[in-house]
């Protein structure tokens, strides 16, 4: 190593006359990155099979992954805040069996949606608690809730289930509000607006991404880090606890298996929607976006009679290729 | 967006040509609890067979990949979407299943379940792959073939509360008048447990030192109860039969601690699920409570009240189809 080493001459910095525009930034983004993606896809699709296009199927489709995305709305945020919660699957489990048991009681379709977002409530509240209050990760408390919650609802129903749930309720997953459009469609477009609402026009917004790239610094900059993220286990407890409604009202019964692996798919999608695992960086419609795809895949794919084991294998290069990509590009870049 | 509205024309036209070349031919789909499960896939090979027979028919087999009513679900509204003419499926959930099978229906579709059934406001008509009183006959037969000059017998059942074993062991005890000359000497609950049910096989030969044969209607309790003949060296004085699966009972037959026993027949199943869908949906048979539906080679099933039929006797394995199916399920 010589005092000429080219990496020890301080080169001066160039500075930009002015930042990218940002229709350029857009262009360059994540989302159009993934909008192209599903666009794509679309299209394959339109070819793939003679079936696709048709307005009935893409709307019995979208039940592939409207429910799932209540969710991942609320897990973005929680993941952009460098939190996470594995047991929203079981949280499903846990809402749907109350729901069930409150229907044995004689309660009608008001006080089963109650019941169902209140347990989801309680259930985000406990892992709220436990990660906020007593400082465990997150990771481990909801690994932990996941058994805990599932295990509730296997005492209480075993080998059995509930069903006979009134049919005002199959309102929610079977109903229509106009032609096509679904009820869980409209429940997640709205969702949709207000989530990305929140996170990008508002302070709450700006202290979850904040909190999520250094949230000691946070803390210090005044920002009750602990507040926010109970609010978020909240938030996520109630989306579950919605989509518990949802599912349940689309089954018109409870299992204790139901929505079982879907933690997993949710977090999928809030992934491929270019939120960090690591947290601090993410938005709203990139999930939006992954949700629709991820929808589009395994739709098309269906279409199509490939084996379920094919569409995993499927989703799961999707996600290291997402995920890959940018970080080859960087490295690429880099040299 | 002029691009965009040629592909679209293109796809329709290609869906319009698509439509009228599938025209002729029936699509029947499938649908089993999880693909890459032996069971399902000879239930698959059943349902080729009938295809074949029929000629004009081409079979979609489906699953999804865990044995979830939301992965079943997600299939059945691609197959809606596919304007199949038949689905048959073996469901993961008697209930969760009924709201999209019923959407199904009312697009033109026919509907049946077979193995794993549906509630009846989901189906049109439901196979089981045998019935009560057909299975309390054949394991008493099992035995009784056997023993032309009659015997003692005994049965090793799961617990006290199965609610299947009791039936078929009171279905026994009905047409037990059929063959003088066999002796129930004792019923024994293994309580489907591998180690109880072999101690209880064991107490059994102890305590009726002249028995001839055991009847187990239990998967686990008949190959328990082999495994003691086998150990106890009685091979030859005490045949064992009952419910087994071929993969399990394979050692038994070969050693002769088991002659012959029964279970279902996963090719016929697939094979007459098919011939039904294809029946109903050519509107050559209608399901309803006393009709009868043609099953091709097998015959025809007889529906109930609930519309359900049972599809025949239960499958007797012996040497001579053991290595067949033993690597079936």
């Amino acid at each position: 190593m010589s005092l000429a080493d080219p990496d020890m001459t301080p080169v001066p910095r160039q500075i930009p006359d002015r930042l990218a525009s940002p229709a350029a930034k857009l262009l360059k983004s994540w989302e159009s990155l993934l909008l192209l993606v599903a666009v794509g896809v679309f299209i394959l699709n339109c070819f793939a099979s003679p079936y696709f296009l048709d307005a009935w199927s893409l709307s019995d489709a979208t039940f592939n992954f409207t429910e799932k995305a209540m969710i991942a709305f609320a897990m973005a945020l929680l993941i952009i805040a460098g939190e996470i919660d594995l047991s929203v699957a079981s949280i499903i489990a846990l809402c749907s069996t109350a729901m069930g048991l409150v229907m044995q009681m004689g309660g009608g379709t008001g006080a089963l949606v109650f019941t169902g977002l209140a347990v989801g409530l309680l259930c985000g509240a406990f892992n709220g608690v436990l990660v906020t209050r007593l400082g465990l990760p997150s990771i481990v408390v909801t690994i932990g809730t996941m058994s805990l919650f599932r295990g509730i609802s296997y005492i209480v129903l075993g080998d059995g289930a509930f069903r006979g749930y009134p049919s005002a309720f199959a309102w929610f997953g079977q109903g229509y509000v106009f032609w096509v459009i679904t009820v869980e469609m409209v429940i997640f477009a709205l969702l949709a607006i207000v989530f990305g609402v929140v996170l990008h026009k508002t302070n709450f917004g700006r202290q979850v991404y904040a909190i999520g790239n250094n949230s000691t610094a946070a803390l210090f900059s005044g920002i009750r880090v602990g507040r926010v993220k109970m609010i978020l286990f909240l938030l996520t407890g109630l989306m579950s606890g919605l989509a518990a409604v949802c599912l349940t009202s689309r089954l018109g019964s409870t299992r204790p298996s139901i929505a079982s692996g879907m933690e997993l798919e949710v977090v999928t999608m809030v992934v491929l929607g270019g939120v960090s695992i690591l947290g601090g960086s993410g938005s709203i419609p990139g999930v939006v976006i992954a949700a629709i795809l991820m929808g589009l895949v395994t739709f098309g794919l269906g279409l199509l009679n490939v084996p379920g084991i094919v569409m995993s294998i499927f989703i799961g290069l999707m996600l290291i290729g997402v995920i890959a990509v940018p970080r080859l590009f960087k490295m690429a870049r880099g040299k | 967006m002029k691009l965009s509205a040629k592909l679209l024309a293109t796809a329709a036209a290609f869906g319009l040509m698509a439509g009228t070349a599938s025209a002729e031919e029936m699509r029947i789909a499938l649908v089993v609890k999880a693909l890459g499960i032996g069971f399902f896939e000879a239930a698959a090979k059943g349902a080729e067979e009938a295809a074949q027979e029929l000629g004009d028919v081409e079979v979609i087999y489906t699953g999804p990949t865990d044995t979830t009513a939301e992965g079943q679900i997600e299939v059945i509204n691609s197959l809606i979407a596919q304007k199949v003419d038949a689905i048959a499926i073996s469901a993961n959930d008697t209930d969760a299943l009924v709201p999209t099978l019923q959407k199904a229906m009312k697009r033109g579709i026919t509907v049946i379940s077979w193995d794993s059934g549906v509630a009846p406001e989901g189906r049109q008509m439901h196979l089981n792959p045998s019935s009560n009183p057909l299975i309390g006959n054949m394991i008493i037969k099992l035995a009784a073939d056997n023993l032309p000059e009659g015997g003692d017998v005994a049965v090793l059942s799961a617990t006290t509360t199965s609610t299947n074993q009791n039936i078929w062991i009171d279905e026994m005890k009905k047409v037990m008048p059929n063959y003088p000359g066999i002796n129930l000497v004792a019923t024994v609950y293994g309580d489907d447990l591998a180690d109880k049910s072999y101690r209880e096989a064991q107490g059994l030969m102890q305590s009726y030192p002249d028995l001839d044969a055991i009847i187990a209607p239990t998967s686990v309790g008949i190959v328990a109860a082999a495994q003691a003949v086998a150990d106890a060296g009685k091979i030859g004085q005490v045949n064992v039969t009952g419910l087994g699966l071929p993969s399990e009972m394979a050692g038994a037959i070969e050693s002769g601690a088991s002659k012959s026993f029964a279970i279902w027949n996963p090719i016929d199943l697939g094979y007459a699920a098919t011939m039904i869908a294809y029946n109903l949906a050519k509107g050559d048979d209608e399901a309803a409570p006393g009709a009868t539906i043609g099953m091709g080679r097998l015959g025809e099933v007889t529906l109930d009240e609930t519309n359900s039929g049972a599809m025949a006797d239960p499958f007797v394995y012996d040497s001579s189809n053991i290595e067949e199916f033993k690597s079936i399920f």
